[in-house]
């Protein structure tokens, strides 16, 4: 692992101070305009990542993580989708606004992503070396032996031995694959790291390890990660900070700490409540009624109000606003315009993650 | 996987089976199929024959003679002599560069192109899509004989007009073949993720799509050699190929005609050289589409 320290001494500039903020996203709305309809995928997401810091988004399928990220990258598929409006800002500079020679300058440079399915995200005909490769010769000059060169540390950083560099992805596990998809994500060290749902593809044990060698990673080069999962405990695990999404808008937001311990929106506790409890196994989940709103008609509103145990009948008409909870704490909830109000908290006691 | 009954040469072949890569799975496959073997064994042949026409004279395939004229087949003319008294069998063999050559760069430039075109068409779909599908439908739906006589009549008559001619009429079929294997790849995520990592449109088309797709292209490359070397024979027949007195395959097909009762020799050698290649190539185009389809394993 010598080789893991010099590389993070190279890489890590001791210049940026550490409260630079990398990651801006101020409301971002992304739709996608089909013939007769419009799917409102995301609806005035903000986001702040500081550098070296960790978010966890969190969400049902199609509650619009994914095209927050691909967002980011300027990558979401057009047509039929549309970035109405928003900033995002990649150190410093707005990605909605570059050209596509800048775009591809910073895409993988400044900002990188992880897909979700390890199996189909890596190129079968490629040599896996010559994949990690691939992305250093793109965005510095070098030759391409140095190139090969990075791509062997690379892949030694993630734990896969240089000597498999020359081999094909069908050699290799499932979580080798996400390994080396995550060694290419972060071959040119990248400012912020897209995860999307890294290791929902991969089974339990191999999770534990691609997390722990994530969240070491994270700490050596000083990467920014959002990491987007539905899956609480990844969150526990690796995440500074927690934003809960529904329906394309990010209900609660807050540090671990915050949304963990107290958590202020009916759906968060809907999402640990869902949770199985290690200590009592017989006691009964209690889940979420209902599904998710048609993407197509959400309403002015709340659009976990019809699933909402807490809902009055001014829930699906008022517009929301923010409500702060604590400094770093925000809950988007009318009925905490209420003073007084708060959740319940069905299963208090063992709600600490 | 099955064993073919005289398993003389597959049992050294079964004991390495795990190290195998995917070139020798192919190649391996193709020794399995009989004939797809004696394709490669008469091209095989062929490239020999081309390597000895190359201590050919042109001049002794030209010399003509009165003595010899239909000369009956013997051993020093054993395809006879032509109405000119010109040794047919050296200038059937001369004229395998010819053939060849026509047939391998004319399916050279239809892969080019097609692949190109079809690449295009398929990974940025809509206009472009629209564009060079409909324009390749327009070139397909001309027959190949006849848009290679038009191009041929346009440009003039000659060995590189020849091969543009029967390459531009076998483009439609490679931009098709092209288009249909990027379809099926460029939704990958694979190439989601290489356009994550800042490659450009056409990077990510080289280096990512194409390779995946390239089994189908090389199918049908081999295939397409056959048939140039058809339509490049036929074009000559009819006069519009290489012109005389170089001995293309066609035009000896051609000039042998009028004497098709007298000496049927003038005409069937070289027709039969034509046939054999091309059976050729079509048996190892078969061959090469069972070894790289998947689908087709036993």
């Amino acid at each position: 692992m010598s080789d893991v320290i010099t590389r993070h001494e190279i890489v890590a500039p001791p210049e940026t101070a550490n409260d630079e903020i990398v990651l801006d996203i101020k409301d971002l709305v992304v739709h996608y305009v089909l013939e007769n309809e419009t799917v409102e995928a995301v609806n005035g997401v903000s986001l702040q990542l500081k550098k070296g810091q960790t978010i966890g988004v969190v969400g049902e399928t199609g509650a619009g993580k994914t095209s927050m990220a691909l967002a980011v990258l300027n990558l979401v598929p057009s047509p039929p989708g549309v970035i109405k409006s928003g900033s995002i800002s990649v150190c410093g500079s707005d990605v909605l606004k570059m050209s596509t020679k800048q775009l591809e300058k910073i895409r993988g440079k400044d900002v990188s992503m992880i897909f979700q399915d390890p199996m189909t995200s890596l190129n079968p005909v490629m040599t896996v070396g010559a994949q990690i490769a691939e992305s250093v010769k793109y965005h510095e000059n070098v030759t391409n032996d140095e190139a090969f060169k990075r791509a062997e540390e690379m892949l030694e950083l993630v734990g896969i031995p240089k000597a498999r560099a020359i081999e094909y992805p069908h050699q290799f596990s499932g979580g080798m694959k996400q390994r080396v998809v995550i060694a290419i994500a972060l071959a040119c060290n990248p400012k912020v790291l897209l995860a999307d749902e890294p290791t929902s593809a991969l089974d339990v044990t191999i999770q534990a390890q691609v997390l722990d060698m994530m969240s070491e990673l994270k700490e050596k080069l000083g990467t920014a990660l959002v990491m987007i999962t539905h899956d609480l405990g990844v969150v526990a695990k690796v995440c500074d900070l927690v934003a809960v999404m529904y329906a394309g808008r990010i209900v609660e937001y807050g540090t671990l700490e915050d949304v963990f311990n107290s958590p202020k929106h009916p759906y968060t506790e809907g999402l640990f409540g869902s949770l199985p409890n290690i200590e009592d196994r017989k006691a009964e989940l209690i889940p979420i009624p209902g599904l998710m709103p048609d993407p197509t008609k959400l309403p002015v509103g709340c659009a976990f109000e019809p699933r909402c145990r807490y809902a009055t009948s001014v829930c699906r008409d008022k517009r929301l606003n923010n409500h702060i909870v604590s400094d770093t704490h925000t809950v988007l909830c009318a009925r905490y315009d209420e003073p007084g109000f708060n959740i319940d908290l069905l299963r208090g006691g063992e709600n600490n993650g | 996987m099955s064993k073919i009954p005289n398993a003389s040469e597959t049992v050294p072949e079964a004991k390495q089976q795990k190290k195998r890569s995917r070139f020798g799975e192919i190649v391996h496959s193709i020794k399995r199929n009989k004939s797809a073997v004696a394709g490669l064994i008469i091209i095989a042949l062929l490239l020999l024959i081309l390597i000895g026409s190359l201590f050919i004279k042109y001049e002794a395939v030209t010399a003509t003679s009165t003595a010899n004229r239909f000369r009956t087949p013997d051993l020093e003319f054993p395809f006879g002599g032509d109405n000119m008294g010109r040794n047919v069998f050296l200038r059937t063999i001369y004229g395998s560069r010819y053939s060849l050559s026509i047939g391998f760069l004319a399916a050279a430039i239809s892969t080019v192109l097609g692949v190109f075109l079809g690449s295009l068409a398929g990974y940025y779909g809509g206009l472009v899509d629209d564009i060079i599908m409909r324009a390749s439908d327009v070139l397909a739906s001309i027959p190949g004989m006849l848009l290679g006589m038009v191009i041929i009549t346009v440009l003039g008559q000659s060995l590189q007009n020849l091969i543009i001619a029967v390459g531009v009429t076998g483009v439609p079929i490679f931009v098709r073949i092209t288009r249909a294997s990027v379809l099926t790849i460029k939704n990958q995520e694979y190439v989601e993720a290489s356009r994550a990592i800042g490659m450009s449109h056409l990077r990510v088309i080289f280096t990512q799509v194409l390779p995946n797709g390239l089994s189908p292209i090389i199918v049908t490359f081999t295939s397409s050699l056959g048939l140039s070397i058809i339509v490049a024979a036929s074009l000559s027949f009819l006069g519009f190929g290489v012109p005389v007195p170089k001995p293309e395959w066609g035009t000896l097909v051609s000039a042998g005609r009028n004497y098709i009762r007298t000496s049927p020799n003038l005409m069937s050698f070289p027709g039969l050289f034509i046939m054999i290649t091309v059976l050729a190539f079509n048996l190892l185009g078969d061959g090469l589409r069972d070894a790289l389809d998947p689908k087709l394993k036993k």
